[in-house]
Parts: structure tokens; C-alpha cells; sequence
């Protein structure tokens, strides 16, 4: 196991992500942040705080499980089981400029699995992503918009962001992948 | 937050006296993920797509027959709805038979209702598609039951301490028994009303308490389920009329003026008005029984994504 990014890192990773969403944002686009469960949902609450204070005005911000649209639901996966859980989105993503929001950009394949959960919520004006660290392989046609660091990890090694909310601390480390 | 490591390894849904408390959690909280489908502009997940969804229903129903299809059709699935009327059960044909037949067209999933009780089992050993029970004779209706658990968990947090009543024909009821089973678990007490001749033969081995007033407990419920009489099921008169029924055991609004104010008021339906339940009651702030209509499609979802998923996994 070794740290890509330890507590004070992630907060200027994080800060340095704001910045380049912000810079990007024009003051009308009717913005809205959506997390992917679970460690995107506690980085879309962090930017969304962030952009709330820049704007001065409250941003719509919600959660989004991708249980029911994996592509590999079909597959075995040697017993291990999702879990579903619950999408939160309490407003009406029609014609929003959504900002899209997840931990780690790897296969890609969440990121369609959300695209595709979020076009049947309704049809957003724009849609972005913005990643805390894009790690590359990806296998779709999917690319961030928005990407806190770049990683270099091999395949056989992956990407775990840990965050106070849910873990208890703040860290970014790669570890040696589960074997299937 | 703590990390969900269990497992869901069940392919058949037979009934709740199996499941251990992990278990209908795990279902109780799987079923939080699907409720929100239903509220959306595009109320379908492509979940099941490419899966095929049976609707054997050897009884009559609506309730629960069109909630399992819309649940199915909700995940994407294809669903064939089958009726004893209208099939090949009328020429002769075995059970089995009619559901290894029905395998052969490559079904997934057999959504089963029967006036059998263990004929989903048999099913469940007999082929290899999941098999889900939606209701077998006097034995058990385990989504009905799971949806009663989840609306009361829904309204108030947790069964855990509550005390809920069942009153009405116990005897002839597969919702109490699924019931009786799941709240029990939960940690809700349970106690079953109605008059000597409508309990069942082995009431003292269930862990429930029972009353023959509806009166003497009226008071101290949170939760009263109130059963249909079940006219279609009975042999001889267990009761002088309806009318002395609904005077000792109806939910009236009288009695409800002696109920805790928040008591909630439920019916697994089909509801005779005026029988069991007075219309102001089943109509009235304290009922959440259209509630439980509508949990019964996420409870339906999960279940059949859960089946299903045991299956590829296991």
C-alpha cells in the first residue's frame, strides 16, 4: 500500500479542482452537482460547499446509485454481491447544466452506468465530469472534464479514496487489486 | 457508515419462516433503492433486461398479480402473464409440467400464486428458474408481509418494541402467518385477534399472544392489520353473522376513539368496507393502506432483482 495523496494534499487537490470548475462556470448556466455513490457523493457535497460560497446563491446537489444500471449484473462475479442503494436527486435535472462527480475515473463503465441512470431522471442541458484522480485504462469513449491529479497505476493495482465522512480520514492510496 | 459485506444467496423466495432478521433487513433496505423509480419522469431501470418473468397465478388476484408484473416490467424484464383459466392446467397438465414447459422457453424467473400451500416449494425443487411465492394456500404470502414490515418501518423507524395487532381470520390468513414471522423477528409483539373458531389449531406454538376482544387490546396497539374474511376459504359458520362480526372485531370509528392517535391503520386488501373495516377508518388519517400498494412494487422490485441476482452469482 503507498499514499498517492495524503489529508493537506487532498484539500489543495480538491481546491485546485474548484478553481478550474469555477473558472469554467458562466454565472447563468442553471447549475446543478451529482454525486455517484458513495465517495463521489461526499466530493459533490465538498464542491458544491465550495461553489455555493463562490456564487452566493444555493446549488442543487444529489446522489446518484448506479447499482441498477451496471453493465456487469449479468456477470459472476465470484459471489461478490452489490448492494443497492438509494438515488437522491430532489430536483428536476431537465435542462440543468450538470456537473457530474466521482472519486476515480478507471474503466469508465460507472460513468456510463450514471449517464445512462440520469437520462431517464429527464434530459439535462449539459452534462461535465469532474474526478478527484484519473487513473487512465479507460475502456469506454469516456474522458473528464474536470481531473484533480492524474495517476499512473498499474492494472494489477487500485485506486482507494478514503474521505472523513465516510471513512474517518482523508487519503488517496493504492493498493494491490482484490483478486477475483 | 458501516460497509454492507452481506451476502443474498437465496435463488427462491419461498417464505419469511426461513429467513433469519439479517436477511428481511438486507431486503427492507435493498428495497429503499428501488422506490425512488417509481417517482421519476421514466419510472423503468434496465436491471433485468433480457430476463424473462412468469406470472403463474392459480388464484385470483389484482393486487398482487399486476404489482408483480409492473415491478418486472419496471426492471425491464419481459413478463408472461399465465391464468389457470386460459391454459393447458384445464386439459390435465401437471404443475410441474406447465412450469418445465414454461422453462423451456427459457423463463428466469416464476412468480408463483397457488391454493396449495408448498407448491412453490415443490416448484423450487423441481427447476432451476428462481421461484418467488406470491401467496400458497394457508401457508404463506412473503411479499405481502415484507411490504406490511416495510411501510411500518417506513412510518416509524423501526418494528423494534412495537406492539401490533392482527385481527380477523388467522386461520385461513397466509398474510398473518408471513406476517406473524417477520414482525416477530423485527422485534414487534405480536398479538392475533378474533373470535376461537377463526385462530389457528397451533396458535400456542407461534410467539404471539392472542385475545379474543378486540377491546380488551384496542388500547395499547401501534400498529392494528386488519384481515379480510375470507368467505371463499371457509367451511362452516365460524361466526352467528357478519353483522355480530363487524360488532366484536370491525375497525369502527367508535373503536378508533379508543386507539393510540397515531395508531396506524393497515389492510392487506381485498377490504370488504363495512365488514372488517368501516369506510371512515380505511379512508382516514391513520390508514397507510394504499401506502402499502405502493411499497409493494419496491418490495416486488427487490425481490426479484435479489432472486435473480443469487442466481448468476451462485
Amino acid at each position: 500500500m503507498k499514499t498517492l495523496l495524503n489529508a493537506e494534499q487532498i484539500t489543495t487537490t480538491v481546491e485546485c479542482l474548484f478553481d478550474k470548475i469555477a473558472a469554467d462556470l458562466k454565472p447563468e448556466s442553471d447549475l446543478a452537482i451529482i454525486g455517484l455513490r458513495s465517495r463521489g457523493e461526499v466530493l459533490a457535497k465538498r464542491l458544491g460547499r465550495k461553489l455555493e460560497q463562490k456564487f452566493g446563491h444555493p446549488i442543487p446537489n444529489g446522489t446518484l446509485d448506479i447499482t441498477l444500471y451496471r453493465d456487469d449484473l449479468n456477470a459472476p462475479r465470484g459471489g461478490s454481491q452489490p448492494t443497492v442503494r438509494e438515488t437522491e436527486i430532489n430536483f428536476d435535472v431537465n435542462d440543468k447544466f450538470i456537473l457530474l462527480v466521482d472519486d476515480v475515473l478507471h474503466t469508465g463503465r460507472s460513468v456510463r452506468a450514471a449517464m445512462d441512470a440520469l437520462t431517464d431522471l429527464g434530459r439535462p442541458k449539459a452534462v461535465r465530469l469532474a474526478v478527484l484522480v484519473d487513473r487512465g485504462d479507460q475502456e469506454l469513449p469516456i474522458r473528464a472534464d474536470y481531473v484533480g491529479i492524474r495517476a499512473d497505476v498499474s492494472p494489477r493495482e487500485s485506486v482507494k479514496v478514503h474521505f472523513v465522512e465516510e471513512d474517518g480520514v482523508d487519503e488517496v492510496i493504492v493498493e494491490p487489486a482484490e483478486t477475483l | 457508515m458501516t460497509k454492507n459485506t452481506f451476502q443474498w444467496t437465496r435463488k427462491h423466495l419461498i417464505g419469511l419462516r426461513e429467513l433469519s432478521r439479517q436477511e428481511l433487513e438486507f431486503i427492507l433496505d435493498t428495497a429503499k433503492g428501488f422506490e425512488e423509480i417509481s417517482t421519476r419522469s421514466i419510472k423503468k431501470a434496465p436491471t433485468l433486461r433480457g430476463k424473462v418473468v412468469v406470472n403463474m397465478f392459480f388464484e385470483d388476484s389484482t393486487r398482487t398479480r399486476n404489482s408483480f408484473s409492473l415491478a418486472a416490467s419496471r426492471l425491464s424484464a419481459d413478463v408472461i402473464e399465465f391464468t389457470k383459466k386460459s391454459s393447458a392446467v384445464n386439459k390435465g397438465e401437471t404443475l410441474i409440467d406447465t412450469a418445465r414447459n414454461l422453462e423451456a422457453m427459457g423463463v428466469d424467473i416464476v412468480v408463483i400464486r397457488h391454493n396449495a400451500g408448498g407448491a412453490p416449494a415443490l416448484l423450487a425443487r423441481s427447476i432451476n428458474a428462481c421461484v418467488v411465492n406470491a401467496g400458497d394456500g394457508f401457508n404463506e404470502h412473503p411479499t405481502q408481509a415484507l411490504l406490511d414490515v416495510y411501510t411500518i418501518r417506513q412510518m416509524r423507524g423501526s418494528l423494534e418494541g412495537l406492539k401490533i395487532g392482527i385481527v380477523g381470520d388467522i386461520s385461513h390468513s397466509r398474510v398473518a402467518r408471513s406476517n406473524i414471522y417477520a414482525m416477530t423477528k423485527l422485534g414487534a409483539e405480536v398479538t392475533l385477534i378474533g373470535p376461537p373458531t377463526l385462530m389457528p389449531a397451533k396458535v400456542r406454538d407461534l410467539p404471539v399472544k392472542v385475545s379474543y376482544n378486540l377491546d380488551d387490546v384496542i388500547e395499547e396497539l401501534d400498529v392494528i392489520n386488519m384481515l379480510r374474511i375470507q368467505f371463499e376459504r371457509m367451511g362452516g359458520n365460524p361466526f352467528p353473522s357478519v353483522r355480530e362480526y363487524s360488532h366484536f372485531f370491525g375497525l369502527t370509528v367508535e373503536r378508533m376513539q379508543r386507539a393510540k392517535k397515531d395508531i396506524l391503520v393497515m389492510h392487506p386488501g381485498p377490504m370488504n368496507r363495512g365488514v372488517e373495516i368501516e369506510s371512515e377508518v380505511a379512508d382516514g388519517p391513520n390508514s397507510v393502506i394504499l401506502r402499502q400498494v405502493a411499497n409493494g412494487l419496491a418490495i416486488r422490485m427487490a425481490v426479484l432483482f435479489l432472486v435473480n441476482q443469487a442466481s448468476v452469482q451462485g
